[in-house]
């Protein structure tokens, strides 16, 4: 029994730092999309494009690379309506290992505490060491999911993180402050990162990974499954709309030659600087 | 007794983060118009000279709160230590500046209340009894006024900019300053932070340059920013880039501007086919000039040019050059 136990010990403590990481990721309007004021005044007209929120790509990235150098797997967590498979899909396509979809369109409105909830409720089975997301979202922009997602767990987290690697005591990470400024961090596994963008370079689909996709696992949870773990939303929009200028911007005219010549002579005449 | 707007301000490396005054500015105006005490907090070990400071301010009491175990920053340890606190005082309104460090544990300390936060501010409105908080989405392009539908403690955060550290009004006389010894349990604590430090050396510093030439991603290639570059001698300027440009490495990060970067004010800020993304704006914001050039007429960056072109930069930059070598050599 003794003989046994030291074993296992040993083989816990000599095995590959193999890594189970959890991805959240979102789906956004297309950063060129032109957007439109729904009827309630309080959402966008969803009949635009999408793709997956550029910080999350950064963060499955990450996921991807460190995997590759330990081992382990990779799992992409979503929610949203049909139309968001498109980022799981694409997250399988480049090496995820598995998907899980949180799908209703009920989804969208909620609120960063909420949606963290349902992915706290959707992954309760699972034992992940780290979970990444992206720093923010390009939609809401409020940084916000993946520290409240660490409080719900009871996980240490560190966000704007440029750096991660395999310490002793866990994994010890370089967060980005302001102005040029680092700071390495050490911390126990399992815990969340926000990932910052230019952490590393994306990568390509392949055409193999494509299609090897279609076969990984794609796990939906409908809202009826989380319903017990989320509330209604803590906040509310009232109104989306067009920001007032506050600005009284001259847009110049004309050929390219006759825009250089009106931008001189605004640089001479009233910016002073030729 | 009325309510209360706890500003807590930020000190990191030995200073208060100037940003403070802004939230301090905000905090103010909130209290001026709902008739609520403005309160302010500093958190920290030996952090008595920025409560002092923050005392010198109209504001009605200023706390410290101390212990060693908040310092350095952790998540932790700062939300455990305003988690107390606020429990204890019961503030009815929050407000923080959005700096990286208050992102890193705002949204912790406000679940950790069964509360939430409206981060990324940049103004509020008072409609009758009710406040509404406005930021922008989906990079600028709207504008959202967002409420609480939850009770106090409300949390707001505010973006770098959004007021005026400078309005912040000074007291008639020095805020009482009370201390708090903050109960940090073993083990609450999890992160082991090491020292701060600046990467590489800055070889340019871009905050003494009076003509920026800035590009994005409209930029297209590397070998593009060459023309930049010549905008920029011929200008007598310096080259700068955001965020996207310096990640990809076709300019070192000591020319990016943004909240990751440099935050710049100069007399002339020329952006080129850069979209006007939050993250970067709040770096450029305070230029006194800003020319924008862009083939996206929505882009953001319109918002807040003094002069906007709609068009290619690469039929108008090359033009541009060549006549402010004329200018430059004509007189």
């Amino acid at each position: 029994m003794v003989e046994t136990l030291l074993a296992t010990s040993l083989q816990r403590h000599t095995r590959s730092f193999r890594l189970k990481i959890l991805v959240c990721m979102k789906q956004v309007p297309q950063k060129d999309a032109p957007l439109k004021l729904n009827e309630s005044g309080a959402w966008i007209r969803e009949d635009v494009s999408y793709e997956v929120n550029e910080p999350d790509a950064y963060a499955l990235e990450e996921a991807l690379r460190q995997k590759e150098k330990h081992g382990g797997e990779v799992v992409v967590i979503t929610s949203g309506p049909a139309r968001a498979q498109q980022v799981l899909r694409e997250a399988l396509a480049k090496g995820a290992d598995r998907a899980i979809h949180l799908e209703d369109n009920a989804f969208v409105g909620l609120d960063a505490l909420n949606t963290a909830r349902a992915f706290a409720s959707a992954i309760q089975n699972e034992t992940f060491d780290l979970i990444f997301t992206g720093l923010q979202s390009d939609d809401y922009g409020y940084a916000q999911t993946g520290v409240v997602l660490a409080e719900l767990l009871g996980w240490p987290h560190a966000t704007i993180i440029m750096h991660i690697e395999k310490s002793d005591a866990g994994i010890r990470v370089k967060r980005e402050l302001e102005a040029g400024f680092f700071q390495f961090v050490d911390m126990p596994l399992p815990a969340v990162l926000t990932i910052q963008s230019g952490i590393n370079k994306l990568r390509y689909a392949t055409l193999i990974g494509i299609k090897q996709a279609k076969n990984k696992p794609l796990r939906k949870v409908t809202m009826a499954e989380v319903q017990p773990a989320v509330s209604g939303n803590l906040q509310k929009i009232e109104r989306l709309y067009v920001p007032q200028k506050t600005k009284n911007t001259e847009f110049l005219e004309g050929s390219p030659s006759e825009v250089a010549k009106t931008l001189v002579d605004k640089l001479r005449n009233e910016v002073r600087v030729l | 007794m009325p309510d209360t707007i706890l500003v807590v301000v930020e000190q990191r490396e030995g200073k208060l983060n100037r940003v403070s005054w802004e939230t301090l500015t905000a905090g103010q105006a909130l209290a001026a118009e709902t008739g609520w005490t403005l309160e302010a907090a500093v958190v920290g070990s030996g952090v008595a000279n920025f409560a002092n400071e923050v005392a010198a301010k109209k504001v009605s009491k200023v706390y410290a709160l101390e212990s060693p175990r908040l310092e350095p920053y952790t998540p932790d340890a700062f939300s455990a230590a305003l988690k107390q606190f606020i429990e204890s005082k019961q503030p009815k309104l929050v407000l923080m500046p959005h700096t990286y460090q208050v992102r890193d544990f705002i949204p912790k300390l406000a679940t950790a209340m069964g509360r939430t936060a409206i981060s990324d501010c940049v103004g509020y409105k008072k409609e009758g009894s009710k406040l509404l908080f406005t930021r922008q989405m989906f990079q600028g392009k709207l504008a959202a006024d967002v409420s609480f539908t939850c009770d106090a403690p409300w949390f707001v955060t505010f973006q770098n900019g959004a007021f005026r550290g400078d309005k912040a009004e000074a007291g008639a006389s020095a805020a009482p300053v009370e201390t708090v010894n903050i109960q940090i349990a073993d083990g609450v604590i999890r992160n082991q932070p090491q020292q701060v430090f600046k990467e590489a050396k800055q070889a340019v510093d871009l905050t003494q340059a009076e003509i920026i030439v800035s590009v994005g991603r409209g930029i297209k290639e590397q070998k593009n920013i060459e023309l930049a570059k010549q905008l920029a001698e011929a200008l007598g300027g310096e080259l700068a880039a955001s965020r996207p440009i310096c990640d990809s490495g076709w300019l070192p990060m000591d020319r990016q501007i943004g909240s990751s970067g440099q935050t710049v004010a100069p007399k002339l800020y020329l952006a080129l086919g850069i979209s006007g993304a939050i993250q970067h704006i709040v770096g450029m914001k305070g230029s006194r000039t800003i020319i924008a050039i862009n083939k996206d007429s929505e882009a953001p960056i319109f918002e807040i040019a003094d002069y906007a072109v709609v068009g290619n930069l690469f039929d108008i930059v090359p033009p541009l050059i060549e006549e402010v070598k004329k200018a430059k050599a004509g007189s």
